[in-house]
């Protein structure tokens, strides 16, 4: 039988509750794992173990002596370092917040607490989830369990290796420009960014907030819903949340799929595409026709500037959601006493890595007077248009199908000097983000013994349908059951 | 406020001067800030103890918009007859400064696509008995920074200690066109754009730096100079005198105005130059992307109309129909909601109108102006105001010691039965009292006497030398009487 720690947490969930195994077993258990594993992965900026105990036999006495069984009771998860967590320090792996411990907890941690869960842990991610490759932390590079050697995607980086690893059972990242899918795709897990307003952001620190969406970094498709059951819903303190009735992710897993129509843009299979990528995703494809979906090739002519458009809003949101990190308010302060607070400034300033620094100052610069029009506002049109095509082609079809990352994971240290390379492999996720279209990335195949992810890209709200449709696939394949070879 | 007039008329028409005003209006009605739930009852707390993880902006807090803040901002729309359009954005406004908690603030626009939440309106005012119309740009919500303290002053201060108790306040920011002609008018517009505010009840204008201005001012064909930190409304007339002073002398030496940002320095009376158009800050606005846009229907936009309380013209016209009192004097006293509150309170205790309108019109006003003051600030209540009347109908104090006791109970704050019983100002009617002093003044004036039996009319010197020994207090009839009756008895004698 296989250990507690490579079970989902829909199976734990069960074991939990007919008693077959305790929350503080489990825990154990997997930090056991972390103690044999977490050397080569380095998913973890935080490790919560002495908390996750205790927290786990209070849930045990919890459980025996009441009638509580939430959806995540006993349940372990790992949350990526840019959400808020009350009293344990929250960094965004960054310099600048090396010593922030936030005073509240993100509206997603109060709901994963109320269903009982445990966080075991805070993980790595690019400085200000800012990055494909989770190179740019502060702290530390992340190691792709399936390949010590290659980087484990960005910028949920963390999150996604913990899961692989089996270092956690589930995870929370975030997607601004594909940093949960990417990462799902590079390290074989499933991953979902839901539609805009699904889930709230408030505790989330912020890099582009018109773009992201905090999400579930899962082993399946099953316990993506689980998670989702908890995630989704409206926050009053996020005015971008939507008033989605309550929805059961779980119900409707099960149901057919045969008679949904798939569109293929030429523009995610595009030259940039690996042969494999492109070839275990037209597997997937057949494979899905088999089930009774059909499928055309189709164009949405405005992808190719989705990468454009999305660095310019994602870089403009980011110089001014930045700002406050001047080391005087808050973030890292140079030890320095006395000066002109401009000066001070600057110097505080370079806590940040080079990447966020570039980031800050191209997002200045787009939305300075007589360039706002040029950039920004352009951007904004672009984004409107984009969404436009995406909702005609939804007129003909239930799912718009691709490769998740245009390659399989990179080498570590491979994109690092060519900002503009790594940017353009973002191509096949940024348009979700963009326009706020839920997106689900799924193991679809290896090569060279590296992970490839299928996209699946519904119209807005059609979460239900990508994880119906993800779950039948899965059903089916056994890509999202492998297990790296890292041992331990 | 008569020396105001005649510097404004030194200025006389041979240029024509334009001023257009920013103003800020905190709604400090509201029970919670602009974006948070803190309370906002911030003055005279410690420092930095009105904040929550929101209004000190801590990384991933969200703001979320006080619904009652839109409301007030519609009703004060409605009352300046701005369009209130369907959809207003919040924007952000970037700049570095130590005041805003997240280093940016976020306000309205009207550019970049951005809709604040009125459009147009006006205000009119009346100069010189003419009716005059000030056109408004726009008004906008948006939070009020933090405020810097420095230890004595700025340039001597070591360092700058910031308070984030206001900030997150809600502000409404009030725009004019360029339509004012005069420091007077400004002043004149103020005082009535306060009045329509504090009749909504959705600020309370008297609260320290809850209502402030910038200014920009211009001499028709020279450069316009943008006048910052006017804290209150009173300093407006004397910041813009003094910039019009400025700029007159410089066109006069041939100098060209200097396009730029001035700082009013309230102690010294003096505008100083802070920065060019060069340094100007580029803010960078954008839609702010954590807040949804507001749709504004017109049923809310109804329901708030049908909420209005009365604004100050319509009070106006009010007094004069149900009080009987002259149009002017019942401009002056809607002109401020705190006096028209005091005029009507006065009236719910003695009902007469005319005579409590004619005593605030002729001295209460006077007073309070040479004390630089408003009603709300002096300790006196409608019901001393009222009862001070009333002893004059009583005959316990003369119309003329009124006018004393009125004065020292404002500069004293007394009620007036103490400072009449402190000061003697009680009218002395009883007969046996006044004739006593009658005797004395025989004595004295024993030649007055004489005359006053060969002609009546000396009988005013003595009557006057009686009411000089009483300070006033002697009733004058009973005097006059009671001498008249003397004299006629000595001329009895005589003969
Ligand atoms: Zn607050």
């Amino acid at each position: 039988m296989a250990s507690f720690y490579e079970l989902t947490a829909y199976e734990l969930h069960s074991m939990l509750q007919n008693g077959d195994i305790t929350a503080e077993e489990l825990i154990y258990s997997l930090f056991d794992r972390i103690q044999k594993t977490e050397t080569k992965i380095k998913a973890y900026i935080t490790l919560l173990k002495e908390n996750a105990i205790n927290q786990a036999r209070l849930l045990d006495k919890k459980l025996r002596n009441s009638n509580f069984f939430g959806i995540l009771a006993g349940i372990p998860i790992a949350i990526k370092d840019n959400i808020c967590t009350k009293n344990i320090r929250t960094t965004c792996s960054s310099k600048m917040l090396d010593n922030y411990v936030p005073p509240y907890n993100a509206t997603v941690i109060e709901r994963i607490l109320a269903e009982g869960g445990i966080i075991i842990g805070k993980t790595n991610m690019d400085e200000f989830a800012m990055g494909t490759t989770t190179e740019s932390s502060y702290y530390q590079i992340t190691h792709n369990p399936w390949s010590l050697e290659h980087v484990p995607g960005g910028s949920s980086g963390g999150s996604a290796a913990a899961v692989a690893a089996d270092e956690t059972i589930l995870a929370l990242g975030s997607d601004t420009g594909g940093s949960i899918r990417c990462p799902a795709s590079f390290c074989n897990m499933t991953g979902i960014k839901v539609s805009y307003g699904s889930i709230s952001r408030y505790g989330l620190i912020s890099y582009a907030c018109s773009l992201e969406q905090i999400g579930p970094l899962t082993k399946d498709v099953r316990d993506c819903a689980l998670l989702l059951n908890v995630l989704v819903g409206r926050d009053p303190y996020d005015s971008t949340t939507l008033n989605r009735p309550k929805i059961d992710f779980l119900a409707t897993l099960d149901e057919d799929i045969k008679g949904l129509r798939i569109g293929i843009p030429k523009e995610f299979m595009g030259t940039g595409t690996a042969e494999a990528v492109s070839k275990a995703v037209w597997n997937a494809v057949h494979l899905l026709e088999s089930f009774g979906v059909t499928y055309d090739e189709i164009s949405i002519p405005l992808i190719d500037y989705a990468v454009p458009c999305y660095y310019i809003i994602a870089m403009s949101e980011a110089s001014s959601n930045l700002a406050r990190y001047d080391g005087i308010r808050y973030g890292y302060r140079v030890e320095k006493d006395e000066g002109e607070w401009n000066e001070i400034f600057a110097e505080d300033r370079l806590a940040f890595g080079p990447e966020v620094r570039r980031r800050i100052m191209l997002g200045t610069y787009a939305l300075s007077a007589g360039y706002y029009d040029m950039y920004y506002l352009k951007a904004l049109k672009v984004r409107t248009l984009l969404r436009n095509q995406f909702e005609a082609q939804f007129k003909s079809y239930d799912i718009i199908l691709g490769p998740t990352m245009p390659t399989t994971p990179f080498k570590i240290g491979e994109m690092i000097s060519d900002p503009l390379a790594m940017y353009r492999t973002d191509i096949d996720t940024v348009a979700a983000n963009v326009t706020g279209l839920p997106a689900i990335s799924i193991p679809c195949g290896f090569s060279d013994g590296l992970p490839i992810g299928l996209q699946l890209i519904g119209n807005s709200l059609q979460e239900e349908l990508l994880l119906r449709v993800a779950y039948k696939f899965q059903q089916e394949t056994d890509y999202h059951k492998k297990k790296p070879p890292i041992g331990g | 406020m008569g020396t105001a007039v005649e510097k404004d008329n030194m200025f006389s028409d041979s240029d024509e001067v334009l001023i257009g005003l920013e103003i800020h209006v905190q709604l400090t009605k509201l029970k919670t800030k602009l974006f948070c739930g803190c309370a906002t009852d911030y003055r005279g707390k410690e420092p930095n103890t009105y904040v929550c993880p929101i209004c000190l902006g801590l990384p991933g807090t969200l703001p979320v918009v006080n619904k009652k803040a839109i409301d007030f901002a519609i009703m004060v729309g409605l009352a300046l007859e701005c369009e209130i359009p369907l959809k207003t954005f919040f924007y952000r406004k970037n700049y570095y400064y130590p005041d805003m908690p997240k280093n940016y603030q976020i306000s309205q626009y009207n550019k970049a696509g951005g809709v604040p939440i009125g459009l147009g309106g006006h205000v009119t005012i009346e100069i010189n008995k003419q009716k005059k119309t000030i056109n408004l740009t726009r008004i906008q919500l948006e939070e009020d920074p933090g405020r810097l303290t420095y230890l004595g002053s700025i340039t001597s201060s070591d360092y700058t200690l910031v308070d984030y108790n206001r900030a997150g306040i809600t502000l409404l920011e009030i725009v004019t066109e360029p339509d004012l002609r005069s420091p007077r008018e400004a002043r004149l517009f103020l005082q009535k754009l306060r009045s329509i505010i504090e009749h909504l009840g959705v600020a309370d204008g008297s609260l320290e730096g809850s209502m402030r201005c910038d200014a920009n001012i211009s001499i028709r064909g020279g450069n316009r100079v943008e006048v910052k930190n006017i804290s209150s409304f009173k300093a407006v007339q004397k910041a813009l005198q003094f910039e019009l002073i400025r700029q007159r002398r410089q066109k006069a030496d041939g100098v060209k105005t200097v396009m730029e940002t001035r700082h009013w320095d309230d102690e010294k009376g003096i505008t100083i130059s802070l920065r060019t158009k060069e340094e100007e800050h580029d803010y960078r606005y954008f839609p702010e992307p954590d807040l949804v846009p507001i749709e504004i229907t017109p049923d809310w936009i109804e329901k708030i109309r049908s909420q209005m309380p009365e604004l100050p013209d319509a009070r106006r016209e009010r007094f004069i129909r149900d009080y009987q009192i002259p149009p002017y004097d019942a401009g002056v006293l809607t002109s401020s909601k705190a006096l028209a509150d005091f005029f009507e309170n006065c009236i719910k205790l003695y009902n007469h109108p005319k005579i409590i309108s004619n005593w605030i019109m002729s001295d209460l006003l006077r007073h309070l102006n040479d004390l630089n003051i408003e009603i709300n600030e002096s300790t006196v209540t409608p019901e001393q105001f009222v009862n001070m009347l009333k002893y004059i109908d009583t005959g316990t104090i003369s119309r003329r010691s009124a006018k004393k006791v009125l004065w020292d109970m404002i500069r004293e704050g007394k009620p007036p039965e103490q400072i009449i019983q402190e000061d003697g100002h009680q009218r002395i009617g009883d007969e046996n009292v006044i004739r006593q002093f009658v005797d004395e003044i025989f004595k004295e004036y024993p030649q007055a006497v004489q005359d006053a039996i060969k002609d009546d009319k000396a009988i005013n010197f003595l009557s006057g030398q009686v009411m000089r020994k009483t300070r006033g207090t002697a009733d004058p009839k009973i005097t006059y009487q009671l001498i008249k009756e003397k004299i006629d008895l000595l001329r009895k004698k005589a003969n």
